[in-house]
């Protein structure tokens, strides 16, 4: 016979564990909320409510190597930087769609995020692209600013995007050339159409400078957008 | 003409001899290798093994054909890019060909340095040597184009950079090829295809016949 004393003590005790238990998996969820916030706090796609405006897309094709002009309209943010990311995943959405004519996988998840910076001269008009510019040294925080911050020169003059793509995109990314470089002139084209400032483009992946995207395209060096442009194609 | 110290004056009406044929060297450089595979192929082979047998079976047919053939490697090896461009500026050749190999597009993808062409000079800089070739690359790629054409094959043109193209000093064309593809996108002739590939190898060995008579012409 179990005295009564022991009978409370065990219902007491086991009341004790659920309360403990179902608190433990409280704070469980809402450290996961925290941290999945924390996590990505920037907006990860245009904002429903901005107003719908015209985006151009330079898409490109794998079946001939051209880049063909696609205009869409679409909610875009004011900000540049979001705006630009906005942009890109929505390229970076059409080339993930299943009958993309340039299939590459990840979409508009891919874009970490655009940073505009003032970009740094490269001389009189180059023809082609300089690798001099390969040596370009590129501090997010805006400290390689030759111009005072809030200078004419920085408020208007020509900016340097710094794409950051996932590294999921680039390890997926089909290796080759021609479709290597499809991707990265068509990310330089699709910004320089729709951010006119932005003249020179650099990459890096997870926040850090990778030799290629998938063994061929260069992205060490800074990539001039107009040089980007479909005009610039030779054809055969 | 001096022979032996003492002066011989040429006999009237033999012929001199004909002046020998300047050297004329082709680099193939067979991308990628060891550890840096390249894209994987639809038939489960990498880039690197692709390229590696094309450049074989290139050597064969230049070969036969009289041209001297610098290779940046003969077996599945890791060569870095710089030690590639150095091979082919040691070889003063005539023609160096990048070869490369894609699941990604239909035919043969052609690219030319996208340097803007500048004036030869003694010492040129590494990572822009190629500048001073870009003139007689894009004739050498005009070459290849029309040889793969006349072999049926489809080709894309473009500029890029490689950084390994970049550094040499020979007139150089990084080929990229891919599976034949229809209209309809359909894959007519895969990279697997041996038929396919000697299509390719013979057009290739042509066109650089052809480029061997245009440079050999005064």
């Amino acid at each position: 016979m179990i005295p009564r004393y022991q009978k409370i003590i065990f219902g007491l005790l086991l009341a004790a564990s659920v309360v403990m238990g179902v608190t433990l998996w409280h704070l469980r969820q809402r450290a996961h909320e925290r941290l999945i916030v924390g996590q990505d706090s920037s907006p990860t796609s245009a904002p429903q409510i901005a107003p719908s405006e015209q985006a151009t897309l330079l898409v490109a094709n794998d079946s001939d190597g051209s880049m063909l002009t696609q205009v869409l309209s679409l909610p875009l943010p004011t900000d540049p930087g979001a705006r630009a990311r906005s942009v890109l995943g929505k390229l970076l959405d059409l080339y993930a769609a299943p009958d993309a004519a340039h299939s590459v996988s990840g979409g508009a998840g891919s874009v970490i995020q655009v940073f505009l910076l003032p970009a740094a001269s490269l001389g009189p008009a180059p023809a082609k692209p300089k690798l001099e510019a390969s040596r370009t040294v590129i501090i997010l925080s805006g400290e390689s600013s030759a111009t005072p911050p809030g200078t004419q020169s920085q408020q208007f003059g020509p900016q340097l995007a710094v794409v950051n793509l996932s590294g999921a995109f680039a390890a997926n990314h089909p290796s080759g050339i021609e479709t290597e470089m499809l991707t990265v002139l068509s990310i330089c084209a699709t910004l320089h159409a729709n951010l006119p400032r932005v003249t020179q483009v650099r990459f890096l992946v997870d926040g850090t400078q990778r030799a290629t995207l998938a063994g061929h395209a260069d992205l060490t060096r800074t990539y001039l957008a107009a040089d980007a442009m479909p005009a610039e194609e030779i054809r055969p | 003409m001096v022979v032996s110290g003492v002066a011989v004056a040429p006999v009237a009406g033999q012929q001199a001899p004909p002046a020998p044929q300047a050297r004329f060297v082709v680099v193939l450089d067979a991308a990628h290798g060891g550890d840096e595979t390249g894209g994987r192929l639809a038939d489960s082979q990498f880039e690197k093994t692709f390229t590696l047998a094309l450049t074989m079976r290139l050597r064969s047919l230049l070969g036969a054909r009289g041209i001297q053939v610098v290779t940046t490697r003969e077996s599945d090896a890791a060569v870095a890019p710089e030690r590639r461009a150095e091979i082919a500026n040691h070889a003063a050749a005539q023609a160096c060909l990048s070869l490369h190999a894609s699941e990604s597009g239909s035919g043969i993808h052609l690219f030319v340095s996208s340097l803007a062409p500048v004036q030869p000079v003694r010492f040129p800089a590494w990572k822009t040597a190629q500048g001073a070739s870009v003139s007689r690359s894009l004739k050498l790629a005009g070459v290849v184009n029309s040889a793969l054409l006349q072999a049926g094959i489809s080709t894309t043109l473009a500029r890029t950079t490689l950084p390994v193209v970049d550094s040499m000093s020979c007139p150089a064309v990084a080929v990229e090829i891919a599976p034949e593809r229809s209209a309809l996108h359909e894959t007519t002739a895969g990279l697997g295809d041996p038929d396919y590939q000697a299509r390719v190898a013979a057009a290739l060995a042509a066109a650089l016949v052809e480029w061997r008579t245009e440079a050999h012409q005064p």
